[in-house]
């Protein structure tokens, strides 16, 4: 492999210092002359028939500017996402409780809340639906279509049925998962502003500035060239801020127009939980059959999320899901069929993982079950069936060589000494202290990027222009938002200019300045924007590396040796030129410094009627193991230490790489754990960080972090994705560990203490047996 | 802006080394003060009720929720934010110096809050051990780290104070 400079090294993020001496600019930042701020008033019940909206009370405080309801949206009052079924404001019915109903502006952030607070609302309630599963029943009441399905996906490959009946061993359970809120600290923020030509200006904290150009386009009915829209700093992400920044924009868009002004909406933390998209509360039965030899020779998969309200990103979700269902094992006879329902409540949306955590905790706590009936060792069984290079998954698509997974776990094995633990650690409840310790495993693979479902989104811009005095600005259509992208893209340019890395600098994301991106979702920054910069680089650097040539020839070097280039510097034998020299030299020869670049995924061929394809280009790999602690007389649970390790391609920034592992895991940690969000009655109850517990420093675990770089040749210096890949396994892993510590297995996430000590109670009436 | 009623209150106070003389509202927050009178835009809101501890500056050297004090209680008193941490040499704080290296910033909104905590916790004990930098923390959540590098971080600023 070709020696680099740049890539592969843990250079120092390029926001570090703005962000650690508080410079760094966040959507609340901003301010413009003359801005006014937005309150929007909240829906206060799960379902409402709105008869009317009046402002007579709200117009006395001092300050008020105007009220803004559905009547001032320009455009037709549709969301574009994906089915289209959530209206910018409502009109008749408003479907769950935080909704945005209208909203006020006012000449200050006091006054406009004050002035939200006293806007009349009257409306009579109607019936609503908080259960995913008697959504689903026929005499529901009807939400949506016929059936308050947003959107259902099969995958049928082989006779499960068949499999299962004739099966040596099965194994058939039913799990759950509470919601999970993405809590990233800085909560939604936007500032639209009037220009003069009529069209906008929107400053937004947003993953996906294209969705956000998308909405507000739509809201204010413009020509996209008359909006722009540039993301701010954004404060935290992880999926959070996809879709419904969107929304918020629109909002503030059809306020700033109706003011006239620049106008600021900023969330608090209360309607930020009660209104954003959150992680989908799941319901699955899954079932596995295996031959007496622990080959796994069924899988099926009945998968269910509740998708709250609209359907957002619902469809998306589930697929992902859909796809990943059956876990990273080759199976012959599959059948999922899963399900996105709608409910009175928050709607759901993307979440690191998307749709795949959910149904891994249960699959993978499953597979340990099976382990347990074949009296198999569990990372045995997984070594017995997972996928390598050359098998086929569920969706018949064959695994290519880039593929580690079977070295991920033997790796994690060995890093846990799972051997001797597993074989020392006999159960023993009867005569241990009230603290006991476990570990436990889990397995996942992840389809980067968008995959047949997204694929017509799944293209990416860039724009690489280098100044005369060697600095280079460039443009991309992804983001930063915490992930590190701003920093691995520069390398990634500055490796394939032969650039010093301080000369690269990223350009906050300007919809107007590059072509529509997609989203930066799907762990595919690193691989879609790394491909494009390259793209673009690529001439450049043509044009660099000759133009550097001939100037080392008339400095006397000999032509029939080869040049290096490395950090910054052309060189044959000893005599050398800078990267800023030759710069200048093609500036000099009037040669063009600007290239755009454009990259494409390649084809998939998945066919959605029987789930038989190519789903995703490209798969990352991961094995976790968690070891806990449990206390018997409380249930509680203490996450001690995870090991992982994954294979994501080539790494690029190993610090960063670990820094996004680790925080993987801790949200991993911290959903499996804590994080319990309680709907009563379609209200939601514990909208703050005081109720809704998050790990904090004290409930981090200690991590033990491995990379398997199994080189992928379509990426980036021969990257993958990486983002999502360190939650999905872990609270199965913890699951897992609770069984083997405790013997007790909790099918539901959050594991809270309360369940684990009802299931101790009820598991010391009966004979432990060895895990 | 608009006066709201009942009077304005005198604040006399020290901000970030400078001597500040300033009317408020009596109802403001030491948040609201830092950030929209004084427009010092480092101190973040993260939360509002005191949960999340990004809004975390000094007042005569402790770590104090801004969102959770009036800023009236800082009469006579020192406030020091992100932007008066400072290095021996007038360059970044070693703190602010340790956290780029360790690469423990990510979205970087939890991190004034979190410095300030560090800061507070190695004034009053400059040799902390990482048990005491994980209780000084608890209050400060970070939604991207997992707080290990945060951690590191701190500890290896001791040797740089």
């Amino acid at each position: 492999m070709e020696k680099l400079f740049c890539v592969g090294k843990s250079v120092i993020r390029k926001d570090a210092l703005i962000k650690a001496a508080g410079r760094a600019r966040y959507a609340a930042d901003y301010e413009f002359a003359g801005m006014l701020y937005a309150a929007a008033v909240r829906c206060p019940k799960p379902r409402i028939r709105i008869l009317s909206i009046s402002d007579s009370r709200a117009k006395k405080v001092p300050g008020y500017v105007t009220l803004v309801t559905y009547k001032d949206i320009k455009g037709p009052n549709k969301w574009p996402l994906v089915i289209n079924d959530y209206p910018f404001l409502p009109e008749t019915e408003a479907r769950f409780q935080g909704e945005t109903l209208a909203l006020v502006v006012a000449d200050t952030q006091k006054a406009a809340k004050t002035a939200a607070r006293l806007v009349e609302i009257k409306y009579r309630e109607l019936p609503f639906i908080d259960d995913p599963l008697k959504s689903m029943e026929k005499t529901a009441i009807k939400l949506y279509g016929e059936d308050n399905v947003f959107s259902k996906f099969v995958i049928k490959k082989g006779d499960a049925a068949k499999a299962l009946k004739e099966a040596h061993t099965v194994v058939e359970e039913e799990f759950a998962t509470n919601y999970q809120v993405h809590s990233y600290l800085e909560t939604q923020g936007v500032i639209a502003v009037p220009e003069t030509d009529g069209g906008l200006t929107v400053y937004s904290s947003t993953q996906c500035p294209f969705y956000v150009l998308d909405g507000v386009a739509a809201a204010a009915k413009l020509g996209y060239n008359k909006v722009k829209v540039i993301q701010t700093v954004t404060g935290g992400g992880f999926g959070g801020k996809e879709d419904v920044p969107a929304l918020v924009a629109a909002h503030a868009a059809i306020c700033a127009l109706k003011a006239g002004k620049p106008v600021k909406l900023i969330y608090d933390r209360k309607e930020d939980f009660n209104s954003m998209s959150k992680r989908h509360p799941s319901w699955s039965k899954v079932a596995y059959a295996a031959d007496k030899d622990g080959r796994i020779t069924a899988c099926v998969v009945k998968y269910v999320l509740d998708g709250g309200a609209y359907s957002t990103l619902s469809p998306i979700v589930l697929w992902r899901g859909t796809i990943h269902a059956a876990g990273p094992y080759k199976i012959e006879n599959v059948f999922i069929e899963t399900y996105a329902v709608a409910t009175n409540k928050a709607p759901c949306g993307a979440f690191r993982g998307f749709g795949q955590p959910q149904i891994c905790f249960a699959q993978e706590s499953l597979i340990d079950e099976l382990a347990a009936k074949l009296k198999m060792d569990p990372v045995d069984l997984r070594l017995k069936n997972i996928l390598r290079p050359g098998d086929k998954t569920a969706t018949g698509q064959m695994i290519n060589d880039s593929c580690g997974l079977e070295e991920l776990i033997k790796t994690v094995r060995e890093r846990t000494n799972w051997d001797d633990r597993v074989q020392n650690a006999k159960y023993k409840m009867q005569n241990a202290g009230d603290i006991v310790t476990g570990i436990g495993f889990s397995a996942a693979y992840y389809g980067v990027s968008l995959g047949a479902k997204g694929r017509y989104l799944d293209r990416a811009g860039a724009y690489v222009n280098i100044y005369k005095d060697a600095t280079v600005a460039v443009n991309v259509g992804n983001t930063e938002m915490g992930q590190g992208a701003l920093t691995v893209l520069s390398q990634i340019c500055a490796e394939t200019l032969n650039a010093p890395y301080k000369n690269i600098k990223l350009e906050e994301v300007d919809t107007s300045k590059v072509s529509d991106s997609g989203p930066t979702v799907a762990s595919r920054t690193t691989l879609m924007s790394g491909n494009a910069i390259i793209e673009a680089a690529a001439p450049l650097r043509e044009k660099i590396f000759k133009t550097a040539f001939d100037m080392l020839i008339l400095k006397g070097a000999d032509a029939a040796k080869p040049m290096s280039a490395s950090d910054g510097v052309f060189s044959i034998e000893g005599i050398t030129v800078s990267f800023a020299e030759a710069v200048a030299e093609c500036w000099s020869r009037r040669l063009k410094m600007g290239e755009q670049g454009w990259y494409a995924a390649p084809h998939t061929s998945y066919n959605m009627d029987d789930g038989q394809g190519d789903a995703y280009v490209i798969y990352s790999f991961s094995a976790t193991a968690a070891e806990v602690e449990v206390d018997l007389k409380t249930g509680v649970v203490k996450a001690l230490k995870i090991h992982a390790a994954y294979d994501v391609g080539k790494i690029i920034n190993p610090t960063l790489a670990e820094g996004q592992a680790q925080g993987g895991i801790l949200q991993g940690v911290s959903w499996a754990l804590y994080e319990n969000l309680v709907y009563k009655n379609g209200i939601m109850l514990n909208p703050n960080f005081t109720d809704y517990a998050l790990a904090t420093t004290a409930d981090k675990p200690e991590y033990d972090i491995t990379f398997i770089e199994k080189p992928y040749a379509g990426g980036p210096y021969k990257a993958k994705g990486l983002g999502e890949v360190p939650l999905i396994g872990v609270a199965a892993a913890v699951a897992n560990a609770v069984k083997n510590a405790a013997g007790v297995r909790i099918k539901s996430v959050p594991l809270l203490p309360e369940k684990i000590w009802r299931e101790l109670r009820n598991c010391l009436k009966v004979t432990p047996s060895a895990p | 802006m608009k006066k709201i009623s009942g009077g304005n209150f005198k604040l006399k106070c020290l901000v970030n080394g400078r001597k500040i003389n300033r009317e408020i509202e009596p109802g403001r927050t030491l948040l609201e003060f830092i950030r929209e009178d004084l427009g010092l835009k480092g101190t973040k809101e993260g939360c509002g009720e005191g949960e999340c501890g990004a809004c975390l500056a000094l007042v005569d050297g402790k770590a104090v929720n801004s969102c959770l004090m009036a800023a009236a209680q800082l009469q006579g008193g020192e406030l020091v934010t992100i932007e008066g941490l400072k290095g021996r040499d007038g360059g970044l704080h070693p703190l602010q110096k340790t956290f780029m290296e360790e690469g423990a910033v990510q979205c970087g909104f939890c991190i004034p809050g979190v410095i300030i905590a560090a800061e507070a916790l190695l004034r009053k004990n400059p040799a902390a051990t990482v048990d005491d930098i994980k209780m000084e923390l608890t209050g400060n959540i970070c939604r991207c780290t997992g707080y290990e590098k945060i951690i590191g971080a701190v500890k290896k600023a001791e040797s740089l104070m």
